[in-house]
């Protein structure tokens, strides 16, 4: 049988990681389009999950769309790093502050 | 009739100050006058109706405040002080009039002059006519504001405006004490009617204020309050430094104020509060201690005195003094019949010595005066007619009064006065008989009979002073010849009815009769010591002791004579230790710390530094760093979760570990 508290545990684990991936770095910002492609993956995981364990088809469509949203927003995301590059010749996080409050 | 008395002044008041300029002069002059002497004729009019025929008249114009129980009427009562107040201070200020019309002839601002001089009279028999203490209270500011605007008549004198502001705050002090006692006697008697009050005195004497955890008698506390009044505005021991400085003003209006208005309004309170101060002993017995240390503060302080006004105003200091202390003895009809008599002298003398100042050209030292007898030879013997009055010279005005005064003190037995009080009283009292006698005739000394330390453009300019300035002072002395020989009978004799209902003397208190019975000697004393005052005098005055005087006991060898001239320091302590603190305080403290400190920080200044600032530092959080950006995103992220999570639990104990946490996390 399917353990609840397993798979939610999966789930919550992988999203906590990708947020310490985003949280503690400090330096590539590819590493976190990763983390952020992790976290779309633990949600339409989660999704997925509780769509079965309800009976309940809704869940597996929100993971589909939220496959397709991840895909092109990584996309637009690597599109808008390529224009950064190309501008600037670096990628690093920690140079990006030319924007101040 | 009777409301004409009143009303004639403040009529005179205005259209010769309003319409000075029309009237000139010499019409403002007359008119105004004329307008008190037609005031004064029908005063005596009303005492012969009021205080001979015995009839009382109470006037009721209408209401002027009415709200639940509290209802005052401009009411006005002619009872016997009353009528006996009225003589007094239409008589004199019509004199006084008449002088200044004289005196002030070369003055540019005379209609004015004349108006505040009028509005004085009038605001004064507001003050002695009123039926309620409220009404009263009228006259009472109306003579505080009237004698502002009199001393400061001269305006463009930096003195004179610090006196008149002086003279202001100082009775303002005795004035909130006096409105202290209209408000305890509201809440006391329900009332501020004296009728009223006066009839519901006995029946309220176990009345008390519950206040700070401890009761207060009522009665004493309402009386306490009057008296502070009293004090301001008699000049008494403590609130006596205007008096003094009040001689900034012209000579006439010192007269006015010191001799029958503004002074004689705390005597005159005590005595219409005659019903009232009888209930309570302990107020009686501060009367007693306090008026007899004021007559012997202010005589002795007046012995040093170089100023030939300050002089006389010290005397008059002293002589409400023995006014105040007298009611203490409860013999309120000798305060009465002395402050009557002491009107007529002590006009006479301020108006003599306007006229003294009149011939030498405005000079005020009496160290710089000397041998104007042979000048001022009318002069002179009205002045020395003052002064024997003063001075209580045997059957001159002064001696019917003050010397019955001095014998009361001797009775022993008084029941509810302590006897060292009494004795107190009564060593104080006649030491200041001796300096009344030893300061009246230095003064003529110094003025009139000593070598001439004038200078010769002086001399040559002295002259007699015209016959309009002459003729009030004469009837004024005429007045401080027979008036107290006239009137002995009327107002003190023995079995007298002339007061009726308006003073009450409990029986218990009433020792009035006793001083007929003292022994021979002590009847003699006062008279004694004033003889030892004018011998000293003379003697000091006449031989070469004089100069070593001078040297010795007027320089500044004798400490004692340089503070006794220095007014025992007391004007230099109360600026020192009360008005440069309080100052300060105002100053530092209130103005400068509270109002443009504290509060101004705490509103809008705190508040338009403070919003800046804290957007300049919350700004700062965003130092364009995506790593930061991501961090404060999250952190909000955990915190909306925090405060879903404590969503129920807010309002109790955790709150407080939420709130400090969420302003730790603000401040970082």
């Amino acid at each position: 049988m399917i353990n609840f508290f397993n798979y939610m545990n999966i789930s919550v684990v992988l999203f906590l990681i990708s947020v310490l991936g985003i949280f503690l770095n400090q330096r590539n910002i590819l590493v976190m389009l990763m983390s952020l492609e992790m976290m779309f993956l633990s949600v339409s995981f989660n999704l997925i999950f509780l769509s079965m364990y309800l009976d309940d088809i809704i869940g597996q469509i929100f993971s589909l769309l939220i496959l397709t949203v991840a895909a092109s927003e990584s996309s637009i995301g690597l599109a808008i790093l390529v224009i950064y590059y190309r501008i600037r010749n670096t990628i690093t996080v920690e140079l990006m502050n030319l924007m101040k409050g | 009739m009777y409301l004409t008395i009143l009303f004639l002044p403040l009529v005179g008041s205005l259209i010769s100050g309003l319409g000075g300029r029309w009237l000139g002069c010499w019409g403002s002059g007359l008119y105004s006058t004329l307008c008190v002497f037609f005031s004064f004729l029908m005063s005596l009019v009303a005492f012969y109706e009021v205080g001979l025929c015995g009839v009382s008249y109470h006037i009721t114009l209408g209401t002027w405040l009415e709200s639940g129980i509290l209802k005052v009427n401009w009411g006005f009562l002619f009872d016997s002080i009353t009528v006996v107040m009225l003589i007094v201070i239409t008589s004199v200020s019509s004199l006084v009039h008449l002088y200044s019309i004289k005196y002030m002839e070369t003055d540019p601002h005379k209609p004015r002059f004349m108006a505040y001089l009028e509005i004085f009279t009038f605001f004064m028999l507001l003050l002695v006519t009123a039926d309620n203490l409220i009404q009263m209270f009228l006259g009472w500011e109306g003579v505080g504001l009237a004698s502002y605007l009199l001393i400061n008549f001269w305006f463009t004198r930096l003195p004179a405006n610090q006196s008149a502001i002086k003279a202001l705050v100082i009775n303002r002090i005795g004035d909130f004490g006096l409105t202290l006692g209209i408000l305890a006697t509201f809440w006391t008697f329900q009332s501020t009617d004296y009728s009223v009050i006066f009839a519901m005195a006995p029946l309220l004497d176990s009345f008390s204020f519950f206040f700070m955890g401890s009761d207060w008698h009522g009665i004493t506390l309402i009386s306490l309050f009057l008296f502070i009044g009293a004090i301001g505005k008699s000049a008494q021991l403590g609130l006596h430094t205007w008096l003094p400085d009040a001689m900034e003003g012209p000579t006439p209006v010192s007269a006015l104020i010191h001799a029958a208005t503004m002074v004689t309004a705390g005597v005159f309170l005590m005595i219409r509060c005659s019903l009232l101060l009888e209930f309570s002993p302990a107020i009686l017995c501060i009367l007693l201690v306090l008026g007899s240390l004021t007559a012997f503060f202010a005589g002795m302080t007046g012995i040093f005195q170089n100023d030939l006004k300050k002089v006389i105003a010290y005397s008059t200091c002293s002589q409400l003094g023995y006014m105040i202390f007298s009611c203490g003895l409860s013999c309120y009809e000798v305060s009465l019949f002395h402050l009557t008599n002491h009107a007529f002298f002590k006009a006479l003398l301020f108006l003599s010595a306007g006229s003294v100042i009149h011939a030498v050209s405005n000079e005020q030292d009496m160290r710089r005066m000397g041998s104007l007898v042979s000048f001022l030879p009318i002069t002179y013997s009205l002045m020395l007619i003052g002064s024997l009055s003063l001075a209580g010279f045997p059957f001159l005005t002064g001696f019917y009064s003050k010397d019955f005064i001095l014998e009361l003190t001797q009775i022993l037995n008084y029941k509810n006065l302590n006897f060292f009080y009494i004795s107190l009283s009564f060593w104080l009292g006649s030491v200041s008989v001796f300096f009344t006698s030893f300061y009246s005739f230095r003064l003529i000394y110094l003025t009139f009979l000593n070598n001439s330390n004038l200078t010769r453009p002086l001399i040559i300019s002295v002259h007699e002073s015209p016959a309009l300035m002459l003729l009030p002072l004469t009837i004024l002395a005429l007045g401080s010849l027979f008036f107290g020989y006239l009137s002995k009978d009327l107002f003190i004799g023995l079995g007298t009815d002339f007061w009726k209902g308006s003073i009450l003397v409990l029986p218990v208190n009433n020792f009035f009769v006793e001083a007929e019975w003292l022994l021979i000697i002590s009847k003699w004393l006062p008279f004694i010591l004033t003889i030892i005052g004018v011998f000293i005098a003379s003697i000091i005055n006449i031989t070469s002791l004089y100069k070593y005087f001078v040297y010795q006991i007027y320089g500044l060898n004798s400490f004692l004579a340089f503070l006794v001239n220095k007014k025992w320091f007391i004007d230099v302590l109360y600026n020192r230790f009360l008005i440069f603190p309080l100052l300060n305080f105002g100053y530092n403290t209130t103005f400068k710390a509270l109002d443009r400190g504290f509060i101004e920080f705490s509103g809008p200044l705190g508040a338009s530094m403070f919003i800046p600032n804290w957007s300049k530092i919350i700004s700062r959080f965003q130092s364009g760093l995506l790593t930061h950006y991501v961090f404060f995103l999250i952190i909000g992220v955990c915190f909306l979760f925090l405060i879903l999570i404590y969503k129920n639990l807010m309002f109790n104990t955790n709150l407080n570990i939420l709130s400090i946490f969420f302003i730790l996390i603000f401040y970082i």
